[in-house]
């Protein structure tokens, strides 16, 4: 059936220019390849890693090397499936791996991490058609489908092992603490990174080198990050000032997974708008996202639910922030 | 009346090649939300088979007294009375399972796939064929519903009919026996299915 209709069309003619379709992100820079940004990515990742590192210890190694693991034998194989040579070379997978296990407790049990890898290259990307088809973060999705999964494991509980080595692994995490009990954590520790919480969001300090560096190196779109902390500074001002309780706005920043969520998971250019406006608004929406839900839910945290909720209305805010043409006037 | 496919070719029709979950993706609302365990889904397709059936047969049996403004009222109050009667009956004799079921079983009622059966088949064709669809359509929603069960009970609580499959240390996949499960379970056996299909289909045509 097919083939009539091919026969019908007269053949291609190789002349004149050709228009280029592909997946996000579109880059209007040429010399910014897939891989540079993913290399990037990965040296604003470093000193994340190295906090995590210090922290963590082996806990942090061992989480790192099963997603990283899981997730290269796991974008070869679906790859595969689909007929594709596998496209290890341009990093994504192992930015993905890297910032699933930095969003993992360090207490995660081994097949939390694999499961999680297998669920964010399988059902995050590979299935929507690969690298630039996925509509919501690769990361997230593994990170969301665990965390629901094993809540008992990785639940605000899960992060606590009483009889850890390493001090800061007995303790609860400091928005649990304050949720459950008040207690109000340090600002020091927060910003240093010694509390308790997930490997990569504990060091506030950490999170802010990678991400400026990520910005100034305009691989992340910085509208992301300034709206999302700007959407959360102001609602925690109003929580502030509202009900004034010890926990202030630089806790809100500091604490839990802002940081590393604005400059590192919501800054994904395949789930985030094109648009300079789209940016703000989706960054906006995040921010108040993780507001309500620290504020108002059961969870002590909500970057990842916020992420998630927002990368579905991506696609509508593109068609939203459509820009107007210089002189063009939009046809409804 | 004459024309249709043949009793037998309707029965066969409904378990795979027009399987009204996997093909005409109908009967969504029951099937995401009873198969996580194999137990209710078969009792939700059991119910769906005695439904289907007698609804089929009713309508067949007075297909040419149908008028074409009234018909759906007819179609509506003939399987809401076979709804009626299997919803009591389980409330009667399996009572857990009938509480577990909760609103799904009246809700048999909305079932798209009853409602398309009494239009397509019964409201045409005569009752041998229109029993043979009825169960050849229930068997392909059951089979559709067991197979999504069996893999979200597997993954979500490591049982099969409510006995323990996998060892003990399986840590259960919670989200499979929640409503995510559903979802990303039937997008996944439905590509498996579409996958098979077209294999064939290409086989077939090569």
């Amino acid at each position: 059936m097919t083939d009539d209709t091919l026969q019908i069309q007269p053949a291609p003619q190789p002349s004149g220019p050709v228009t280029d379709v592909a997946p996000s992100p579109h880059l209007a820079d040429s010399g910014q390849t897939t891989r540079a940004m993913m290399v990037d990515v990965l040296v604003a990742l470093i000193p994340v890693v190295c906090s995590a590192l210090y922290f963590f210890r082996w806990h942090a190694v061992r989480q790192m090397a099963i997603c990283l693991a899981v997730c290269l034998a796991a974008e070869a194989v679906f790859s595969a499936m689909r007929g594709r040579r596998p496209p290890l070379a341009d990093g994504s997978a192992a930015v993905t791996g890297i910032i699933l296990a930095l969003s993992l407790p360090a207490t995660a049990p081994w097949y939390a991490a694999a499961i999680g890898s297998l669920v964010a290259i399988g059902i995050g990307k590979s299935i929507f058609g690969g690298l630039g088809m996925n509509l919501f973060n690769p990361a997230m999705v593994g990170r969301a489908f665990v965390m629901i999964s094993f809540a008992g494991a990785l639940g605000a509980a899960g992060y606590q092992d009483p009889q850890s080595q390493i001090d800061i692994m007995t303790r609860a995490t400091p928005l649990t603490a304050f949720q459950q009990s008040g207690v109000v954590a340090s600002l020091a520790d927060l910003f240093r990174g010694s509390t308790n919480g997930s490997l990569g969001e504990t060091s506030a300090l950490a999170c802010l080198i990678g991400g400026l560096y990520l910005c100034l190196r305009r691989t992340a779109a910085w509208r992301i990050p300034a709206s999302m902390l700007a959407a959360a500074t102001v609602i925690a001002l109003l929580d502030t000032g509202l009900s004034p309780h010890g926990w202030t706005v630089l806790h809100h920043l500091f604490g839990g997974a802002l940081l590393f969520g604005a400059f590192f998971i919501a800054t994904d250019p395949v789930s985030s708008p094109l648009t300079h406006r789209g940016q703000m608004i989706f960054g906006a929406g995040i921010g108040a996202w993780v507001m309500l839900i620290r504020i108002f839910s059961g969870y002590p945290e909500g970057v990842m639910f916020a992420v998630l909720l927002m990368n579905g209305f991506t696609p509508l805010i593109n068609r939203w922030t459509i820009p107007t043409p210089f002189g063009g006037r939009l046809n409804r | 009346m004459n024309g249709g496919p043949t009793a037998s070719q309707r029965f066969f029709l409904g378990i795979l090649p027009e399987n009204p979950v996997y093909r005409q993706m109908l009967g969504m609302c029951s099937t995401l939300a009873v198969t996580n365990n194999i137990q209710a889904a078969v009792t939700m397709a059991a119910a769906v088979l005695f439904v289907l059936v007698c609804a089929n047969l009713i309508i067949s049996l007075i297909r040419h007294w149908l008028t074409p403004y009234l018909r759906i009222v007819i179609f509506t109050l003939t399987i809401a009375t076979f709804v009626t009667v299997a919803d009591r009956a389980l409330a009667a004799f399996v009572y857990p399972m009938s509480k577990m079921l909760g609103p799904y079983i009246p809700l048999i009622i909305v079932n798209c796939i009853i409602i398309c059966r009494c239009e397509v088949c019964a409201a045409k064709q005569g009752p041998i064929t229109a029993v043979a669809d009825a169960a050849g359509q229930s068997l392909g929603f059951g089979l559709a519903l067991v197979s999504l069960a069996a893999v979200r009970e597997l993954l979500g609580s490591g049982m099969w009919f409510g006995s323990r499959v996998l060892p003990e240390a399986w840590p259960d996949w919670v989200i499979m026996v929640l409503p995510p499960g559903a979802f990303l379970t039937f997008g996944l056996l439905m590509g498996l299915v579409n996958w098979f299909t077209a294999r064939r289909a290409g086989k077939e045509g090569a």
